[in-house]
This record gives C-alpha cells, sequence and structure tokens, in this order.
C-alpha cells in the first residue's frame, strides 16, 4: 500500500516534471551558460570569460538594475501600507463584502494587463479621463503625471495589488480573536496590538505577499513602457534590447542572471519555511 | 463580541469601496475612448459612435488575432487541466519521498519574472533550432500556468477522503478505475475552475506572448505594439471587446459550477 503510494506519487509529478525541466530548468542552464560567454557570441563552444560582468558594471547597466529594485522596493513597501487595512477588513470585520471584493479583484485579473495600463494612461494624460473632466466640470486643471518614475510605481502598485491583498487577508485569517482580545484586556494600544500581536502572527501572509509583490515588479516591463513613455529604463528593458535589436545574448543572459540570483537569494529563506500543507487546508 | 467599532468599520467598508472603483477606473476610460468619434481622443467626449467596434469586429486582421489567441488558450487549457489534475495529485494526496521538495519547485515558475522567463525561452527555442510560433507560446504560456492549475486544483484535493479511495481498492478496483471513477469525479469542480483560470491567464498574458510567439501575434501583443506606436482607436475598441469576451467566458464558467455544484 505504502509502496504503491510512493510510486503513484512520483509517477504523477511526471508530467509537469518533464514540463518544468524541459521550458524552465534547460532555458535558465542556458542563460546561466551564455552569461559567462564572451561578447556577442551565439553558441556555448567558446571559452568563458565573463566579460558580460564587467560591460554591467563599465558600462553602467547596473544602475538600471538598482533602479528596478529601487522601484520593486517601494512599491512593495507602498502596497504593503494600502493593502493592509483592506486586508484586514477582508479578514476579520466584512462579512460577504469580502467575497465581493474577492471576485472583483480576481476577475480584473483576466484583463490583460497592458489594456488596463493603456486605461490609466487615457485616464492620466492631459485631456484624459480625470483631467478632462475636472476641467470641464470644474475649471481645473493638473499637469499630467505620466512620463516619469512616480507613474512607474504606481502602475505596479496597481497591477500587482492583487498579490498583496490576498496572502495578507490568508496571513490576518490566521491571527485568532482571542489573542487579541487578551492583548487589548491587558491593557495593551492598538499600536502595540499591531506590532506586537497581529504582525508576528501574519508573518507568513507578509512574507509571500511582500515576495511576490517584489519579485514580480522587479521583473516588470509594461509599466514602465506604457505609463514612463521609456523616460525611464528598466532592467528589463535592457534585457530585452540586449536579446533583440542589441543581439547580445551574453550580455543579456549576465543580466538577467543577476537579476534571477537576487530574487531567488530573497525567495529561497521564506520558501523554505513555509509548510504549503499547513497553508492550503490539510488538517493535520 | 464587537471589536471593531462602528466608525471604523464604515471607514473600512468606504475604503474597500474606493479600492474597487480605482481597480476599474482604467476600464471606464477604455470603454469612453472605444465609442468617443474624434480620431485623437479627448476628454471630455462630444460624439458618440460605434464605427470602431464594427471595423474591429470586421477587420480580418483582427479575426486572425483572436484564432491565434484562442488556439495558443485552448492548448493551454486542455493540457494544463490534465497536467495539474496528476500534479494535484502528487502535491496534495500521494505520500511520496520528495513531497515537500516538488510543493516547492511547483511554486518557482509562479514567483519568476514573466519577461525573463519569456526571453530565457526565446533563446533556448532557437538554440534548439525551433522557430518560435504559437506552438512554442503555449510551451511558454504552460511553464507558467500548469503550476497554477496544479495550487487549484491541489485546494480541492486536500479536501477529499482518501478512505474513499481506499475502500474502492479493497473492494477489488484496479488503480485505473479508481482514478476514473472516485478520484476524477471527486475532483472535477476543482478541474474545471482551473481550467477556467488557465484560459483567461492565457488569453489575457502578454509578457510570455511577446517574446514567444515569433510571427504568430496574440490579441494582447498586437494591442501592444500598437500602444507604444501612438493613439488609434482600433486599440480600445479591441480592448473592450477582448474584455466582453472575457466577461462571458467567465459567467458561462459560474453557471457551469453553479450547475456542477448539487451532485456534488
Amino acid at each position: 500500500m505504502e509502496r504503491l503510494e510512493r510510486r503513484l506519487g512520483l509517477l504523477s509529478a511526471l508530467p509537469i516534471g518533464i514540463l518544468l525541466l524541459l521550458s524552465f530548468v534547460m532555458p535558465l542552464l542556458l542563460v546561466a551558460g551564455f552569461a559567462a560567454m564572451p561578447q556577442k557570441v551565439f553558441e556555448l563552444a567558446h571559452l568563458p570569460d565573463f566579460s558580460s560582468f564587467a560591460v554591467i558594471w563599465e558600462q553602467g547597466y547596473y544602475k538600471s538594475l538598482l533602479r528596478s529594485l529601487g522601484l520593486a522596493f517601494l512599491t512593495t513597501v507602498i502596497l504593503f501600507l494600502v493593502s493592509w487595512p483592506l486586508a484586514y477588513g477582508m479578514a476579520k470585520v466584512f462579512g460577504r463584502f469580502t467575497l465581493v471584493i474577492t471576485i472583483l479583484v480576481v476577475l480584473i485579473l483576466f484583463v490583460s494587463e497592458n489594456i488596463r495600463l493603456f486605461g490609466w494612461s487615457l485616464s492620466l494624460m492631459k485631456g484624459g479621463l480625470l483631467e478632462g473632466y475636472l476641467r470641464a466640470w470644474f475649471g481645473f486643471s493638473f499637469e499630467t503625471p505620466l512620463y516619469d518614475w512616480p507613474v512607474i510605481v504606481f502602475g505596479m502598485c496597481y497591477v500587482y495589488f492583487p498579490f498583496m491583498l490576498f496572502p495578507l487577508a490568508q496571513g490576518i485569517s490566521l491571527v485568532p480573536d482571542d489573542a487579541r482580545l487578551a492583548a487589548s484586556d491587558l491593557g495593551a494600544s492598538p499600536a502595540r496590538i499591531l506590532f506586537e500581536i497581529e504582525m508576528p502572527l501574519a508573518a507568513p501572509g507578509i512574507m509571500v505577499g511582500c515576495l511576490l509583490t517584489f519579485v514580480l515588479s522587479a521583473g516588470a516591463v509594461a509599466e514602465a513602457k506604457l505609463l514612463g513613455g521609456r523616460s525611464v529604463i528598466v532592467l528589463t528593458d535592457d534585457v530585452e534590447s540586449a536579446f533583440t535589436f542589441g543581439q547580445n545574448w551574453p550580455l543579456g543572459s549576465a543580466l538577467s542572471l543577476t537579476l534571477i540570483v537576487i530574487v531567488a537569494l530573497l525567495a529561497l529563506v521564506p520558501i523554505s519555511r513555509i509548510d504549503l500543507d499547513a497553508i492550503m487546508g490539510r488538517k493535520r | 463580541m464587537r471589536q471593531v467599532s462602528r466608525s471604523t468599520r464604515i471607514a473600512l467598508y468606504l475604503y474597500g469601496a474606493v479600492i474597487l472603483s480605482l481597480l476599474y477606473l482604467p476600464l471606464v476610460s477604455v470603454g469612453f475612448a472605444s465609442v468617443s468619434k474624434a480620431r485623437y481622443l479627448s476628454f471630455p467626449i462630444k460624439r458618440y459612435t460605434s464605427e470602431w467596434m464594427t471595423a474591429a469586429v470586421t477587420s480580418p486582421t483582427v479575426h486572425e488575432l483572436v484564432l491565434t489567441s484562442l488556439k495558443i488558450a485552448v492548448s493551454v487549457t486542455i493540457l494544463s487541466m490534465v497536467i495539474g489534475f496528476f500534479g494535484a495529485l502528487a502535491f496534495a494526496r500521494f505520500q511520496w519521498r520528495y513531497r515537500g521538495l516538488f510543493q516547492k519547485i511547483i511554486l518557482l515558475p509562479i514567483f519568476f519574472p514573466q519577461t525573463v522567463l519569456g526571453l530565457a525561452l526565446l533563446i533556448w527555442f532557437s538554440a534548439l533550432g525551433i522557430t518560435p510560433s504559437w506552438k512554442t507560446a503555449v510551451v511558454a504560456h504552460l511553464v507558467w500556468i500548469a503550476p497554477i492549475t496544479t495550487l487549484i486544483i491541489a485546494i480541492r484535493a486536500y479536501a477529499f477522503d482518501p478512505a474513499l479511495e481506499e475502500a474502492a481498492r479493497d473492494m477489488g478496483a484496479s488503480t485505473l478505475t479508481v482514478l476514473r471513477e472516485i478520484t476524477l469525479p471527486l475532483l472535477m469542480p476543482g478541474i474545471v475552475s482551473a481550467g477556467l483560470f488557465a484560459f483567461l491567464l492565457s488569453w489575457g498574458n502578454f509578457p510570455l506572448s511577446l517574446f514567444t510567439t515569433g510571427v504568430d501575434a496574440t490579441l494582447p501583443k498586437w494591442l501592444y505594439s500598437r500602444m507604444v506606436s501612438g493613439y488609434t482607436p482600433q486599440i480600445p475598441a479591441l480592448g473592450v471587446l477582448s474584455v466582453i469576451g472575457s466577461t462571458l467566458l467567465v459567467a458561462v464558467g459560474l453557471v457551469l459550477m453553479r450547475w456542477m455544484r448539487p451532485r456534488d
């Protein structure tokens, strides 16, 4: 019986295992291989010289890396602050309304992100939905916030909002009401309850939410192009042009690899600590 | 037991309503833009027209884009339902040696920046001598979507009682019969909702399609190439049609799941 289970487990893991081996692991190994190659070669049959990393340093590509990481960090912090009250409401306060929010937030995910970002550029542009109607109705006008870095952060907050909201709500629902009530009975201030009871107990959700948002926004490209109008070059822009117009696979690979390694180092700690059986609902 | 004051409650509800309306505001803009008569969009809109919509519906280019997007989404849906079904059994149901490791590996593609994945696949395919087409896009979408369907079906698999399978096996059913007669029907609601997710995520996917479809453009990819090269009324019209398509599918899916529930 147990031997059968073991065999069946391995067998049913095979389809997705093969898929990920052939089209996730191998491509990434290829990228790692190309990252070591001399500039502008298209085969791995060269002596590795790691010159791409020197190029990243000398030609200032590290700046776009730092910029991407900085924007991603800012996005994560802002999204955490914005999502916490709503996630709290979803987990503890709203009854039926939680379902409404959940459905509406999931539905928006099914609309292509570039259509939604395009919608924001129509809303925010000079003569767009907001400025146009404000001017027509109240005679009030403002400069468009488009084509600058804050609007890129705004766009990333908008697109990745569900990836922060749902893990946070899940995390907060793990906080037992008794713990909070006990603390409050013993005279703890709301701030103290937040920092010493709720946030530590909701930590798994906070970790997953922040991690997802950070990773996704560090690798984002559409926000910078559609809202930033190429005024800000992010890392993914450099990777894309190295692979396409630049025809420099080793440089593109080295840039990707740097991002992947940074992201992997950040992701490894929380992922290895999380007990998926507990989060996804197996009762032990 | 009231823990939250009345005013905090009201504030939270208001906050939720504001966030939801912000979430949908860009779609309102796209919707207005798609029916504005002016070639150069400017709000407030003075005259309305349905000509852009009509032009989009009757354009042969659009038909081709929709066909490509559909081919990819349908293939991804079917394959990811099958892969996800078995993946979910390995994830949640069977106790096997590398289950913990397997669960974590499945999460990696979901946590991975999609643009980088798309580019990595692009050089991988060209190293293998495969010309990118809608078929390579199916593979690319699967890398991201099959783990998601696995997770969705796994949630369902956690909830069911292994004793049902054991009972069938004790009465002499073979492994295959148990799978077909017990496991599959019990997991069916999860498989259907996973299929719905798979279709919609593939239909709307942009970062993976951008690099892996080759000459076969999908709707989001084509829209993107138009957006970066300047405004035309075609963009919002097609955007709205794409959203309407997804909405209809969600409606059908919800009805389907409602209909499946009583037999549950």
